[in-house]
């Protein structure tokens, strides 16, 4: 598949040739090399403002720190505002929106990183498993937990199908950047029309009990709610120890870090984006799930999600995984927070607003490790 | 200048013709030979084509002709990871770690066999204790030095016999400039053969058993890597003075 061999350079802009006819000790690229990257921001010397400067210096080394006070400082200000009761019930249905926006953001953040593809389909995948969980459960009256794996197990495959069919053949051609997003953007209106000639446009719902809640500390949780907040963290908390500490997750952070070098390091490139977009496919598959039972099934289900994943990813460093399941979760309870103060109608607009900021303030991310760009 | 023989020779490439855009060639017919335990460096100035070279030899750049030989068995065509696992590795000019990855995550990157990583781990560790004792430490904020070891390291993981470098003393303090070349000696000695691209012309060579002078994509002059040094032209055209000539 490497018949021709400048593939590997082809994603990447290697400007590099330097001005021929200096000095041969003169160092090629003096900023980039030598220079620790994390070096941003200046102290200041005088001596009274020398303890605001070190938490500002503090500050701007560490964002997720940073974040977590501005986060903690909004808890404070709405439980002020709006008393403990309504920020701690919102945060609970913050929780499991997090849950479906970081499961759903992980995969897409990874596929952009290792393939540099924005896969605008992504949110189409989560309808996709959405639907095909209401096959089994609805449709054939299957348990659902036999339709959870059974929409992981199509959605992964989905994905595959795709990385075969049109992503892989299409790299091979050296698509564009322009033409990937172009083709994603019509592979996500394919899904859909398919997803509608075959299920119409009426809403359905999966076959859970959407009505009995249970109450702890004066907090009423939906029944299935809870079991989707469950089942999100504990998952989460699977895909962040499988990024961290597996092999395929370690390989899969070193692809999306530097394709090239994944390749001659002597990592099986190929094969590790193979299980990449299954990995992705069933997680979104998941999240569909989940965004099923906790409201209801439509075609349109994963392309209104779509946007405050893009937001988690972004949010948490294009191409972070680590840091789109952290901000996945963050947005979620923003989203819910704000409910307190706007319309719930608006709460689609909390993602971009996000978006917006965040990628005039930071574009690296929040939680994404800053690296030299 | 003709290439010799290649009877015995590690690592060759025959007529190796490569580029990047099509009717561009960059590389034209050029012959290298490689013995196993030899240090063999290629010089040439910027742009001449080294690190196309040795791009090709590891299946990088795709030869439009010629081979490129390895223990008799032809890699053209193979993609890197497969020559990975045939024994030879590759340190790239630049991006050559995983800047988000930890220094250990690096390493274990490397290793082909997940079994063995442990143990290689602490075999690159020795050589490189600046790498033990940083090893939690993401590989992006770590010096142009600290990086270049790790890069070593890396392509060391899997017990290569050959190592290809591209400039490992590329754009760092003069410090480590001397600290890179002893531990390349230092893989060497430990019977690793070594090709290397180096912009450091008098210091490589003069540690290099053979040398290969290359420019616009030619082979204009090879042999063992004091003679290269004393010869004038060599001297002359590619290591004299302050400047470095542009030929053409
Ligand atoms: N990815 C690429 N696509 C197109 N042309 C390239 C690419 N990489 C290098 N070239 C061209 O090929 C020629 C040889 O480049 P190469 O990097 O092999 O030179 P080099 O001898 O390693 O130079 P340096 O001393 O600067 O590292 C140059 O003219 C360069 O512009
Ligand atoms: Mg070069």
């Amino acid at each position: 598949m490497y018949a021709d061999g400048a593939r590997f350079l082809a994603p990447r802009l290697r400007s590099k040739p330097p001005p021929v006819g200096t000095g041969r000790g003169v160092p090629e690229a003096p900023n980039e090399i030598d220079t620790p990257v994390m070096e941003a921001g200046h102290l200041t010397d005088a001596a009274p403002t020398a303890m605001r400067g070190r938490l500002e210096e503090r500050l701007r080394q560490s964002p997720a720190l940073a974040a977590s006070l501005i986060l903690i400082a909004i808890f404070i200000a709405l439980v002020i505002g709006e008393g403990l009761h309504d920020v701690l019930q919102t945060t609970v249905n913050g929780l499991s929106l997090g849950a479906i926006y970081a499961l759903g953001a992980v995969g897409l953040t990874l596929v952009y990183g290792i393939l540099k593809l924005t896969n605008f389909a992504h949110g189409d995948f989560l309808t996709f498993g959405a639907y095909m969980a209401y096959l089994v459960n609805v449709t054939w009256g299957a348990p659902l937990v036999v339709a959870v794996f059974w929409a992981m197990a199509a959605t992964a495959l989905l994905g595959l199908l795709f990385e075969r069919t049109l992503w892989g053949p299409m790299r091979r051609r050296r698509a564009g950047f322009l033409q990937l997003i172009l083709m994603s953007i019509g592979l996500a209106f394919l899904l859909r029309a398919v997803i509608q000639w075959f299920w119409g446009t009426e809403i359905r719902s999966l076959d859970v009990d959407n009505t009995s809640s249970v109450e702890f500390l004066g907090l009423r949780v939906g029944e299935t709610e809870l079991i989707v907040i469950v089942v999100g963290i504990v998952v989460i908390a699977a895909v962040g120890l499988m990024l961290r500490y597996s092999l395929l997750g370690k390989r899969m952070r070193a692809l999306s870090d530097d394709l090239d070098l994944a390749e001659t390091s002597g990592i099986d490139t190929k094969r590790v984006i193979l299980y990449t977009w299954i990995f992705s496919g069933a997680l979104a598959g998941l999240a569909g799930v989940m965004a099923a039972a906790t409201t209801n099934i439509r075609p349109e289900l994963g392309f209104e999600l779509l946007l405050p994943i893009f937001a988690a990813v972004i949010l948490g460093g294009i191409g972070d995984a680590f840091g789109a399941l952290a901000a996945g979760m963050v947005l979620g309870v923003m989203t819910e927070w704000s409910t307190l103060l706007i319309d719930a109608r608006w709460k689609v607009a909390v993602g971009f607003v996000v978006l917006v900021v965040v990628l005039i303030i930071r574009p690296q991310g929040i939680f994404g490790k800053a690296k030299a760009i | 200048m003709s290439s010799a023989s290649k009877n015995g020779a590690l690592l060759s490439t025959e007529g190796l013709t490569a580029g990047y855009v099509p009717e561009v060639d960059i590389l034209t017919d050029v012959d290298l030979r490689v013995n196993e335990g030899e240090i063999v460096t290629v010089i040439g100035p910027n742009g001449a084509g080294k690190s196309t070279l040795i791009k090709s030899i590891f299946g990088l750049v795709a030869p439009r002709e010629g081979r490129v030989v390895l223990r008799g068995e032809d890699l053209t065509g193979l993609p890197p990871h497969s020559i990975t696992r045939r024994g030879m590795s590759y340190v790239p000019q630049l991006d050559n770690v995983f800047q988000s990855l930890t220094v250990e995550e690096n390493l274990e990157m490397g290793a082909l066999e997940s079994g063995r990583a442990k143990d290689r781990i602490r075999a690159i560790y020795e050589i490189f204790p600046r790498l033990g004792e940083r090893h939690t430490q993401a590989a992006g904020t770590m010096s142009g030095g600290e990086r270049q070891m790790l890069a070593m390291g890396r392509a060391l993981m899997p017990e290569p016999s050959v190592l290809l470098l591209d400039e490992p003393s590329a754009g760092l303090a003069p410090a480590f400039v001397e600290a890179i070349f002893e531990k390349v000696n230092e893989i060497n000695n430990a019977g690793v053969t070594i090709v290397m691209v180096e912009q450091n012309a008098r210091r490589a060579l003069g540690m290099s058993d053979r040398g290969y002078v290359l420019d616009l994509g030619s082979n204009r002059f090879e042999g063992p890597g004091r003679e290269l040094l004393d010869d004038p032209k060599v001297a002359e055209l590619y290591l004299g003075g302050t400047a470095r000539l542009d030929i053409s």
